[in-house]
C-alpha cells in the first residue's frame, strides 16, 4: 500500500534577493528539485541517496510541506498535502514526522526534554494531565533513555542521546512516517550503529515508514528496503536494494558504489572517478544532466529535450539512462 | 562487480563489535529531580559576580532612600509613613540660605534655604521613576515592532525599519530637546521625550534577534510537528530573542537617567525648582562659581553612582545570560 506519493515535485529557490536584481529581471534559479515522481509505502524503509547539494534534504522538507513546493503535489490518504490548508496540514503532520540530522540544533535549548516531546502531545491533542506525563516517561524509555531524562535539558546529553529525544518527538504523535535526514552523520560511528538499530526496532514495533536521507552507501545497504538515488534534483534509480546494488546500473549509481570503500585489502575493485564537481544546480547541464561527468556518455545524451525518464528494468527497478547496459559492457560484470 | 552484503537486511550485526555494547547513553548516576533551570543559573552567575552585586546594592539602596525619603500619601491616605529626609524638598528657610555642610544641615543649603540632603533623597523619585518608566515603554513599543517586523518580514518590515532609520538620523539630544520644545515640560512630557527617541533601539535589536531565530533548526522541527505559529513565536522565538534585550534595557535605564539629567540642566526637564537631580544641578550652576560647591556636587554624585551602579547591573546581568557563558565557565 502506498502511504506517500509525490508526482512532479519541484522546488526552485531564487538567488540573490537583491533589489536592483529584483528591479531589472534578472533573477536566477536554484533548480533543487526538478520534478520528482516518488512513492512510499507502509512500513517500508526507502533511503535516498545522493552527494552533497543535490536536493535529498529538499525533498524531504518538501514532502511534509515545510518546504513549500514551486510545483507539483504530494498525496497522502488521497489528498494533495500542497492544496491542504495551514490548520489541515498541521493535523496531518501527526501521521508524518521529521527527524533532522543536527540534534543539537533541533531542540531548543530553554525547555527540558519532558516540554519538548510534551509539546507534541499538546498540539494534537494526545494526551492531557497525568496521561501526558506519562506518555512522555513511556517514550523516553522507548528511546533508550530513562523516564528521569524528562526533567533535565538537552545541553546535558550526548550527541546521540540528544539524537534519541528527536526520536523520541516525532514517535510522540504515533505517525505512520518518519523522514529521517542524515540521522546519525553527525555522531560517532559506534553511535551511529546503535541509533541504527533503534530505528530498526521502533519500526518492527510500530510499523513506521522510513525515508531514510543518506550519503552512506554502506548504511543504507542495512537499513533500506527501496532505494532511491538522486542526482541534481532528480532521481536517476529507484528500486529495491538488492537490485540497485547490483547490474544493471545507472552509471552514476555504478559510480557511487565503486567509492564505498572495501574491507578486504585483497579487493581489486575498479574504482570509478567522477572528473569535476557536481554542476551548478543554477545552470544544470543540457538533456541528461549526468552526461558532463558521465563514463558512458555519448554525443546525444546533452542534447535531448530534458532529462530520460524512469523506465523500468525488470519489475521494480527502474533506471534514468537509456545506455545503462554499457556500464556493464565498459566496466565489466565483476 | 558483485559485492558481498556484509550483514542482513535490519539491525548490524558487525563481526568483532558489538554495536549494543557500547554505550551512547550516560549511566553515571541519577541525580533526580529537577536541574537548575535556566534563569536559577543565570542567577547563581550573576551573584557570583561581586562588582555586579555591589552595583545592584547602591541601586537598591538608593530606590529604597527614594521611596522612604518622605510620606507617600494615595488619596488622602498614607501609604508610606517614614521620612528619611529631615525636611519637605520644597520647604524653603529652613536655615539661612546658601550654608556650607554642617551637622544639621550634612549637604548644607541653596539659595532658597533649601535643605540639599532632602532634595537629593526626594529627587532620586524623579530620576529613578523617569528611567524605569521611559525603558518600560521603550521596551513596549519597540520589542513588539521589531518582532513583527522580523517575523512577518516584506512591506511591513520595511515600513518599520524605516522609520526607526529616520529616526536615527537625528542626534539623541538634539531631537528629545526638539520634543520636548514642542510639547512643553512636566513628568509625562519628558518620558515622552525620551520614549520616542529609545524605542528604535529595541525594535533594531530583536528584528536582529528575531531573524537569526526563526532560522533556527528548532523552529522548523516546531513546525514539522505541527505547532501554531502563534505558539512558535511565544515559546520558541521570542524566549530565544529576548536576552539581548534584558541586557540592553538594564544598561539604558542609567542612559536615559542621564539624558533627563542633561535635559533637566539644559531647562528642558521638568519644571525650575523640581527637585530632580538634572534640575538641582541646572539651577545651582552659577552658584559654583561663587564657591557654593555642596549645592551642585551632591546631586551629581547622585547621579554619577546611580548611573555606574546600573551599569555594572547591566554588565553582570549580561554575563549571567549570555549564552556561552555555561560552557566557558565549564572549561576553566
Amino acid at each position: 500500500m502506498t502511504l506517500l506519493r509525490a508526482r512532479g515535485l519541484t522546488k526552485h529557490y531564487p538567488t540573490e534577493e537583491g533589489l536592483l536584481d529584483r528591479f531589472l529581471g534578472n533573477r536566477q534559479w536554484v533548480r533543487a528539485l526538478d520534478g520528482v515522481d516518488l512513492e512510499i509505502r507502509e512500513g517500508e524503509t526507502l533511503a535516498l541517496v545522493g552527494e552533497s547539494g543535490c536536493g535529498k534534504s529538499t525533498l524531504g522538507r518538501t514532502l511534509l510541506r515545510l518546504e513549500e513546493p514551486t510545483a507539483g503535489s504530494v498525496y497522502h490518504r488521497g489528498d494533495d498535502l500542497t492544496s491542504l490548508s495551514t490548520a489541515e496540514m498541521r493535523a496531518r503532520r501527526a501521521d508524518l514526522q521529521y527527524v533532522f540530522q543536527n540534534p543539537t540544533s533541533s531542540l531548543d535549548p530553554r525547555h527540558t526534554v519532558g516540554e519538548l516531546v510534551g509539546e507534541a502531545l499538546d498540539v494534537h491533542g494526545v494526551a492531557r494531565g497525568r496521561e501526558r506525563d506519562d506518555r512522555v516517561r513511556d517514550l523516553l524509555e522507548t528511546v533508550g533513555l530513562r523516564a528521569s531524562h524528562a526533567n533535565r535539558y538537552p545541553h546535558e546529553f550526548s550527541g546521540g542521546q540528544r539524537q534519541r529525544i528527536g526520536i523520541a518527538r516525532a514517535l510522540a504523535v504515533d505517525p505512520e512516517l518518519i523522514v529521517c535526514d542524515e540521522p546519525v552523520s553527525a555522531l560517532d560511528v559506534s553511535v551511529q550503529a546503535r541509533i541504527l538499530n533503534l530505528l530498526a526496532d521502533l519500526q518492527a514495533e510500530f510499523g513506521l515508514a522510513y525515508l531514510f536521507i543518506a550519503h552512506d552507501l554502506s548504511v543504507v545497504e542495512h537499513v533500506a528496503d527501496r532505494v532511491a538515488v538522486m542526482y541534481l534534483g532528480e532521481l536517476v534509480e529507484v528500486g529495491p536494494t538488492e537490485a540497485v546494488f547490483s547490474p544493471p546500473y545507472h552509471p552514476y549509481t555504478r559510480a557511487l558504489l565503486s567509492a564505498i570503500p572495501e574491507p578486504d585489502p585483497l579487493w581489486e575493485g575498479d574504482r570509478i572517478v567522477l572528473d569535476g564537481s557536481v554542476p551548478s544546480p543554477v545552470d544544470p547541464p543540457p538533456g541528461c544532466k549526468f552526461h558532463t561527468r558521465c563514463p558512458v556518455a555519448s554525443e546525444d545524451c546533452g542534447e535531448w529535450e530534458s532529462h530520460p525518464d524512469l523506465e523500468s528494468v525488470g519489475g521494480d527497478h527502474a533506471i534514468a539512462c537509456p545506455y545503462y547496459d554499457r556500464v556493464e559492457s565498459t566496466f565489466g560484470g565483476d | 562487480m558483485t559485492r558481498e552484503p556484509t550483514t542482513e537486511r535490519g539491525r548490524l550485526r558487525v563481526r568483532g563489535f558489538d554495536a549494543d555494547a557500547t554505550t551512547d547513553v550516560d549511566w553515571s548516576p541519577d541525580r533526580g529531580g529537577r536541574t537548575a533551570s535556566r534563569r536559577a543559573r543565570a542567577w547563581r552567575r550573576f551573584s557570583g559576580n561581586r562588582t555586579a552585586v555591589a552595583g545592584l546594592v547602591v541601586v537598591v539602596a538608593l530606590l529604597v532612600l527614594a521611596v522612604f525619603a518622605r510620606p507617600i500619601e494615595v488619596a488622602g491616605v498614607t501609604v508610606q509613613p517614614f521620612a528619611l529626609a529631615p525636611y519637605a524638598p520644597a520647604t524653603t528657610d529652613v536655615a539661612p540660605a546658601s550654608q556650607p555642610p554642617s551637622l544639621a544641615h550634612p549637604f548644607g543649603t541653596d539659595w532658597a534655604g533649601r535643605d540639599v540632603l532632602s532634595r537629593v533623597l526626594y529627587g532620586g523619585r524623579y530620576s529613578l521613576a523617569i528611567g524605569v518608566v521611559a525603558v518600560a515603554l521603550g521596551v513596549g513599543v519597540g520589542v513588539p515592532l521589531g518582532a513583527v517586523a522580523g517575523y512577518v518580514g516584506g512591506w511591513v518590515d520595511e515600513a518599520i525599519m524605516r522609520l526607526v532609520d529616520v529616526l536615527y538620523a537625528f542626534p539623541f539630544l538634539v531631537l528629545a530637546i526638539a520634543l520636548v520644545a514642542v510639547f512643553g515640560q512636566g513628568f509625562w512630557k519628558l518620558v515622552l521625550a525620551l520614549v520616542v527617541v529609545g524605542w528604535i533601539s529595541y525594535a533594531r535589536l530583536v528584528r536582529g534577534e528575531i531573524l537569526r531565530v526563526k532560522e533556527e533548526e528548532y523552529v522548523l522541527a516546531s513546525r514539522a510537528l505541527g505547532v501554531p505559529d502563534r505558539s512558535i513565536l511565544a515559546r520558541h522565538v521570542v524566549p530565544n530573542a529576548i536576552a539581548p534585550v534584558v541586557v540592553q534595557a538594564t544598561l539604558d535605564v542609567g542612559t536615559v537617567v542621564l539624558s533627563a539629567a542633561a535635559l533637566g540642566f539644559l531647562g528642558l526637564g521638568l519644571p525650575p525648582g523640581t527637585a530632580e537631580w538634572g534640575s538641582m544641578l541646572s539651577a545651582s550652576r552659577d552658584t559654583l562659581m561663587q564657591g557654593q560647591w555642596w549645592v551642585t556636587v551632591f546631586p551629581g554624585l547622585a547621579i554619577f553612582l546611580f548611573v555606574l551602579s546600573i551599569n555594572l547591573v547591566g554588565d553582570g546581568v549580561r554575563d549571567a545570560i549570555d549564552p556561552q557563558g555555561d560552557s566557558r565557565r565549564e572549561a576553566r
